[in-house]
């Protein structure tokens, strides 16, 4: 799984995300500078989490415009995997890859903690290796993870079965009290149409080793591999 | 020369959690009569264009490319002309 890790100034979960890919899974790996225009090579895009840009104007708005974006616009229409995670699901959100925005958190607070999901569908290329209803435990960190969408736009995503992952109880129920943003729905990620792309704002990179507390993270990069060489297939 | 003043506000049916907790600091310092208080943005621009016209659209491409995610946040501009103070008749401070 030939991946590349976009770093943009600012962005700090990039080296996570290397070490999850190419010294635990063992797939080749490289960082892609946010001045590049070709992802030509590459398999699996991952736009890490951070704070791009200084967060300035609205999380992820300057970096929706970095000359690397028009290549991970065209990457993704071409069918290619692309994964969000954190500040890189805000920006696949600016740039219009994926539905809605991520406000503030309802409590104001920066939340940084383990937190249960639920894999909702197994049809996106990151949950394959997962069966629905399956409750996978990983990290959030971030103040800004309030998942909203318009109420036509909510019900389109729900209705295609774009959300992957939602904020539950260890027990799989979906609370109020399991939901640590605030988001719509309890929703923690979701998908295109296509399933080739995902953004979420848990971080499965920092789940993917027993001695970082969990490796259900594992889940969400072994499927990404299934998925293309389903593909390859 | 313009100046523009950009006002970016979230939509009305968007929660506004940092709106919410400055009300409750409000209470706290005893402004019981505030019932609301939404947060945003304030943003001046300043352009170096000669037509106010050409001016304001260039700022509503702006609004509208990064200065307002329109999933979330409405915008309103207020633009200004500006020019040499002292060729304008003001005595510079």
């Amino acid at each position: 799984m030939k991946t590349g890790i976009v770093v943009f100034p600012g962005t700090w979960s990039d080296r996570d995300c290397a070490h999850a890919v190419s010294e635990v899974l063992g797939q080749p790996a490289r960082y892609v500078d946010h001045r590049e225009d070709s992802l030509d090579d590459l398999e699996l895009v991952i736009l890490p989490g951070g704070f791009s840009y200084g967060d300035y104007l609205r999380c992820g708005a300057i970096a929706r415009f970095a000359p690397v974006m028009e290549a991970v616009t065209d990457f993704a229409n071409r069918g290619g995997l692309v994964l969000g995670i954190c500040n890189g699901f805000q920006i696949l959100q600016e740039a219009r890859l994926l539905p809605g925005a991520l406000l503030r958190n309802a409590s104001c607070e920066f939340r940084c903690e383990w937190v249960y999901l639920r894999v909702e569908q197994s049809d996106s290329a990151f949950t394959v290796d997962c069966r629905p209803g399956q409750l996978l435990r990983m990290p959030i960190s971030h103040g800004e993870g309030n998942f909203f969408a318009d109420r036509e736009t909510l019900e389109a995503i729900e209705r295609n079965r774009q959300v992957v992952f939602r904020y539950c109880a260890p027990d799989g129920r979906m609370t109020e009290e399991a939901n640590p943003n605030g988001s719509l729905r309890n929703i923690a990620g979701i998908a295109n149409a296509r399933g080739n792309v995902v953004g979420m704002m848990p971080h499965p990179e920092r789940a993917c080793e027993t001695l970082l507390g969990g490796v259900d993270g594992l889940a969400v990069f072994r499927s990404a591999i299934h998925a293309l060489s389903r593909v390859a297939v | 020369m313009f100046r523009a003043e950009v006002f970016v506000t979230l939509k009305p049916v968007v929660n506004d959690p940092a709106g919410l907790t400055i009300r409750g600091g409000l209470h706290t310092l005893g402004f019981d009569t505030v019932t609301e208080v939404r947060a945003g943005k304030y943003l001046m621009v300043t352009l170096d264009e000669a037509d106010e016209g050409h001016a304001r659209a260039r700022v509503e491409e702006m609004a509208r490319q990064l200065l307002a995610n329109a999933v979330i946040e409405d915008y309103r501009i207020e633009l200004q002309p500006i020019g040499d103070p002292v060729a304008a008749g003001e005595r510079p401070v």
